[in-house]
């Protein structure tokens, strides 16, 4: 069943094409690894699928309805939830209550005891049980990038968009890491990794998509996509990237 | 049971007081009732949010105008409510237009609001009515007004309490931190913030209907005077914006330092409203009360 249809969706800042008609669709489900030089439009991307950016035209049905340029709280709680590639958590607020909070307003909001389980269990996933009342400020950046990802999770997501989620980590936490997205891949999460680290994309992501300058330039199998002519040259042109 | 106990008891006590206390200490006491109620009041909106209102005496000046115009007409208790009313549409109306605006906006925004109602009112008046200043003749001794002020205190603290404990908090507090995330997370801000906004305005509105009689006089430069809201912001912050009894701690001897102030250095005390106004932001930003628990952990670390 498609759960994401997405239809020449654009989104321009001034006159640069940031995504530029972009379509694509993914089952419930699936895996798919975005890819693509710095500034190729991945994040934008993401921003439109999850509302914090409107798109400029085009259509992203979600779960049979258009859920283009809706408030970012409503795609929320449509069953959208998302990291951001510069980690966000609410440093104020314990580790429990960061996670409680898609629990209470997510896609199938809890209050009292079950608000509290679901919040827990995503800790659990996460590895952060032990500290749930701690101060999410007080983390250090590797716990701050799980937490964040035990945020998404408590939303009981039905796509989970990952803003390379796995940068930055040592190559233990690497592979932890990249179990960890695996087992919620295999529970069903529809998943959109953007990724820059081959080794976690060719472990998790069946399928691959890879952006340039704002345009889809290959989407398919991933082992084809990678060796695609147009993708290798795309990276090589964009020699910082290497 | 010992944390809603405490608070009883004390709010008895308080209620007591007017028997014991000369009639200048129980101005006294109104004025600090006065400023606890409407800090407690700011404090519910903007506390957990971070936004730093300066609309109070917008509301505050409107609550006593009401009173103004409606004493005569109809009786007391309709009068409260169509102050409460007209704060709280006033209220949904201010927030539907700012709380999209973010930080120093909103802050400017609500410091021109005072203004533009005082103006509109002065206007009204003159060119409408043809009055300007109003006379409030209501049959209420100074404890009853003393009362219904420790009420509205009662109601703004334990408002407070209740909401720290609902998922409008939750959703208040994540608002405060970062609204992006909040917003990711499923909150609709804009229900969110106009939501306290409304119920804090609308304390703030009552405030200052139940305060007016005091006055006697009203016109549109006494009650829409920008010092009151000032000074509503120094003492939540002062005591600590987001906990439930700051801006009682802030407010107390705020109020008693500037009616000293302003009795001795009448010319001058608008100085040390300003210098306290900076203080209060560089040295202690979260509060007394965080401040105090800084220097405990200090000293526990100290003594191990
Ligand atoms: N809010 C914005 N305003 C203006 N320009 C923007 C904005 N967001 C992104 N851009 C521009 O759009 C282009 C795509 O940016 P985007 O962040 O989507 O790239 P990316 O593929 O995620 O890059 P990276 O790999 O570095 O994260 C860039 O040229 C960027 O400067
Ligand atoms: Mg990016």
């Amino acid at each position: 069943m498609t759960l994401i249809d997405v239809q020449k969706a654009s989104r321009s800042f001034g006159g640069l094409k940031a995504v530029d008609e972009i379509s694509f669709a993914m089952d419930s489900g699936t895996v798919m690894g975005l890819l693509g030089p710095n500034g190729s439009g991945k994040t934008t991307l993401l921003n439109l699928i999850s509302g914090f950016l409107a798109p400029s035209s085009g259509r992203i049905v979600f779960n049979g309805k258009n859920l283009a340029g809706a408030r970012v709280d409503k795609i929320a709680r449509a069953g959208v939830a998302r990291t951001f590639q510069l980690v966000r958590i609410l440093p104020s607020l314990t580790l429990l209550e960061n996670v409680m909070l898609p629990a209470v307003f997510g896609h199938r909001s809890h209050w009292g005891k079950e608000a509290d389980r679901v919040a827990r269990q995503a800790l659990e996933k996460t590895g952060l049980a032990d500290r749930a009342e701690a101060t999410a400020g007080d983390l250090n950046y590797i716990d701050q990038k799980r937490l964040e990802l035990a945020r998404a999770l408590a939303g009981e997501p039905e796509l989970l968009l990952l803003d390379e989620w796995l940068a930055g980590l040592n190559p233990t936490e690497l592979q932890q890491g990249i179990r960890l997205i695996g087992s919620l891949a295999g529970s069903g999460i529809t998943i959109i990794m953007v990724e820059h680290i081959m080794e976690a994309v060719r472990a998790l992501c069946p399928r691959c998509a890879v952006m340039n300058a704002g345009r889809l330039i290959a989407d398919g199998e991933t082992a084809r996509v990678l060796s695609d002519k147009a993708v290798i040259a795309a990276y090589l042109g964009d020699a910082d990237d290497a | 049971m010992i944390r809603l106990a405490i608070p009883v008891l004390g709010l008895i006590i308080l209620a007591g007081l007017p028997m014991f206390v000369s009639e200048y200490e129980l101005g006294l006491m109104i004025g600090m009732a006065t400023y606890v109620a409407l800090a407690s009041a700011w404090a519910l909106f903007s506390g957990h949010t971070h936004y730093i209102s300066l609309a109070t005496v917008a509301f505050y000046g409107t609550g006593a105008y009401t009173v103004a115009v409606l004493n005569e007409s109809l009786p007391y208790p309709a009068v409260i409510l169509c102050a409460g009313l007209i704060g709280a549409a006033m209220a949904l109306l201010v927030g539907l237009s700012t709380l999209r605006l973010s930080g120093i906006y909103f802050v400017i925004f609500t410091f021109g609001l005072a203004e533009l109602v005082r103006q509109l009112i002065t206007w009204y008046e003159v060119t409408i009515t043809g009055t300007l200043g109003r006379y409030i003749f209501l049959d209420l001794t100074a404890q009853d007004i003393y009362w219904q002020m420790l009420a509205l205190c009662a109601i703004a603290i334990g408002l407070t309490a209740w909401i720290n404990r609902t998922r409008l908090g939750l959703a208040l507090r994540a608002i405060g931190d970062d609204e992006i995330v909040a917003a990711h997370s499923g909150i609709h801000l804009a229900r969110t913030k106009l939501i306290a906004f409304t119920i804090s305005a609308t304390l703030i509105t009552l405030v200052g209907a139940v305060a007016s009689p005091r006055w006697v006089y009203v016109e549109p430069l006494i009650v829409f005077n920008p010092t009151v809201s000032f000074l509503t912001v120094i003492m939540a912050l002062l005591g600590g914006a987001n906990r439930l009894w700051g801006p009682l701690v802030g407010a107390i001897p705020l109020f008693l330092l500037f009616e000293w102030l302003s009795v001795n250095f009448p010319d001058t005390y608008p100085i040390f409203l300003g210098l306290m106004f900076i203080g209060v932001v560089f040295v202690l930003p979260n509060g007394v009360l965080a401040g105090l628990d800084d220097l405990r952990a200090w000293l526990g670390r100290r003594g191990k």
